[in-house]
């Protein structure tokens, strides 16, 4: 039943523009940077004499490209995010949801695995263009699937935040500009208290737990502050949809 | 044979902001039944229907679907429902055989059976010519269709429609009709309408509500018993001058009204309208018109629905 509300999901993002012009220009911007990668790489290596000074392709060009990653996701994930719920309220779609033999569980986790769905649509082309790479270097593979688990966990939960408030409002655009803010300010946390040492709040920065993984490394604490990132939004949004029902 | 019961309501009640939108609503419902659902606006109609599709929780009161709580169970008994509420719930990017594709696997209808399942529910409202088009570009009225045929796709026991001829023009009004006296055949359909002929038409119970409260539940002849008033309608063109004259036998009172016709009131038992035409011809009195005068279902609703709080009616209209 989850896959089925996913499916719809996946069905109705690729029915609307949306969907593709979405999908169109994150690959040409991220295909962009990959470009530039490749191409600066010779460029600063052959300046660069010293052995340390030198950095493998993999992490010349992955830097690049996963850094760009999260920041253009930072705007698209509240484009993709902003219609799941707020539009059905809008057009009274829910109803046709909430009547069929659904849980509230399986529609709220039915839509976010829809979207991570097409998510991972993205995710799978980034690691396309870094596999290529292996047509004329060696490259690191670890250092790939750690910074593509990051990048999955981190969109991810951008999704599960948008679902989130997304249920709160009907108005699509202003669930994405609240999202966003709120994105934008969970993963600057980190840099805006960083001189008050307050090292509780900025724990709880999205970047200070995707940095390790841009590093190519993978460490359960960071895996599990996502997930549990994730299922709060999620649990959020169900309890959001059952006051629906109670109080209408 | 004990008739099944597919829906059970008891003592719903449902309070918006200390304002009770429906009041203590009980009712049951057959197999093979159509009850239909009659109400000015805000009267606590679709609430109820809301509630017994579990859309809403009711705040008192349960609803049972075949047996199945709908608190308790909520998968199993909405799986035995089909709703159209007001508004068509209707993914209007989708074309109409996606849609109803999606609308019967999300109702469990078996993979192999989704092609069936969509054929006959298009074939029912009348849908096949427009398989391919996107809902969005469809007219209202087909839009109305779309939405009844995602709730009768997967065959349910039970069909709630919330004002389902909306929006229809009247040869598609008739073709829904049909479908609903079709459906009600084998499933319990409940439909609530402001259309009060439909209700005549199509519905075996009617409920009346009112303010959140039920005024009237029962078959629908006993509404068309209070229907037909034992009276007739007349019209003369040399009228006695003495209107007494007219009273005939079995014809107990005379009542001149304002566009120039009579109204006579006889007994229930007996038809003296043969007997009448007879007298007015040996009088000459000029007879051109002569009908049974129907109270029409709207004067019985109006008077169901202000009988029931006179005393609230006449404080307002003192106010006013």
């Amino acid at each position: 039943m989850i896959l089925n509300i996913a499916r719809k999901e996946l069905k109705s993002v690729f029915s609307t523009p949306m969907g593709w012009v979405i999908l169109s220009l994150i690959l040409f911007v991220f295909g962009y940077y990959y470009y530039e990668g490749v191409d600066q790489y010779f460029q600063v290596m052959s300046g660069s004499m010293r052995p340390e000074e030198r950095k493998g392709v993999t992490e010349f060009v992955g830097q690049n490209l996963f850094g760009i990653g999260s920041f253009v996701m930072l705007f698209a994930v509240p484009l993709l995010t902003m219609r799941l719920i707020s539009e059905e309220r809008r057009n009274q779609t829910l109803a046709f949801l909430f009547s069929a033999p659904l849980s509230l569980t399986e529609i709220v986790v039915g839509k976010f695995v829809g979207l991570v769905a097409f998510l991972s649509i993205l995710i799978g082309f980034v690691f396309l263009m870094m596999a290529s790479l292996n047509i004329w270097a060696e490259i690191d593979y670890g250092y790939i699937f750690a910074n593509l688990i990051g990048l999955w966990l981190l969109l991810a939960s951008f999704a599960a935040l948008g679902i989130y408030v997304s249920s709160l409002t009907q108005q699509p655009v202003i669930a994405a500009i609240i999202t966003f803010i709120v994105l934008f300010g969970l993963l600057m946390l980190d840099n805006l208290i960083a001189a008050s040492q307050n090292e509780g709040l900025a724990y709880l920065s999205l970047m200070r737990h995707f940095q390790p993984f841009s590093r190519g490394l993978i460490n359960t604490g960071d895996i599990a502050y996502f997930i549990l990132f994730i299922t709060t939004f999620l649990t959020l949004t169900i309890r959001r949809l059952d006051a629906d029902r109670l109080r209408g | 044979m004990n008739p099944i019961i597919t829906v059970e309501a008891n003592q719903l009640t449902r309070i918006y902001g200390g304002r009770k939108a429906v009041n203590n609503v009980s009712f049951s419902l057959n197999k093979g039944e159509v009850l239909g659902f009659l109400g000015p606006n805000g009267a606590g109609k679709s609430t109820t229907m809301k509630m017994l599709t579990g859309n809403l929780a009711p705040s008192e009161g349960t609803v049972k679907i075949c047996g199945i709580d709908m608190m308790e169970n909520p998968k199993e008994a909405k799986a035995l429902i089909g709703y159209l509420p007001e508004t068509p719930p209707l993914y209007k990017e989708l074309t109409v055989d996606e849609f109803l594709t999606i609308a019967a696997r999300l109702h469990r209808v078996s993979s192999k059976n989704i092609k069936n399942a969509v054929q006959k529910a298009k074939e029912r409202c009348g849908l096949t010519e427009m398989s391919k088009r996107l809902i969005e570009n469809l007219s209202k009225g087909y839009q109305q269709r779309v939405g009844i045929a995602q709730a009768i796709i997967h065959n349910p026991m039970v069909v709630i429609l919330d004002e389902p001829t909306v929006g229809l023009d009247p040869i598609q009004i008739r073709d829904i009709r049909a479908l609903i006296k079709e459906l009600g055949n084998d499933h319990s359909v409940i439909l609530s309408t402001h259309i009060l002929p439909e209700v005549e038409m199509v519905c075996d119970h009617v409920q009346i509500i009112h303010k959140g409260e039920l005024v009237f539940n029962g078959a629908i002849e006993m509404l068309k018993q209070q229907r037909q008033g034992n009276k007739l309608l007349i019209g003369l063109h040399q009228p006695p001058a003495d209107l007494n004259a007219l009273k005939l036998q079995g014809i107990t009172q005379v009542e001149s009204l304002e566009n120039g016709l009579i109204r006579l009131h006889h007994l229930a038992d007996e038809s003296p309208a043969e007997a009448f035409v007879r007298a007015a011809v040996e009088n000459n009195w000029g007879l051109h018109q002569i009908n049974p005068d129907q109270t029409s279902l709207e004067e019985v609703f109006v008077s169901l629905t202000y009988q029931e709080q006179p005393y609230q009616e006449q404080a307002i209209q003192a106010a006013a």
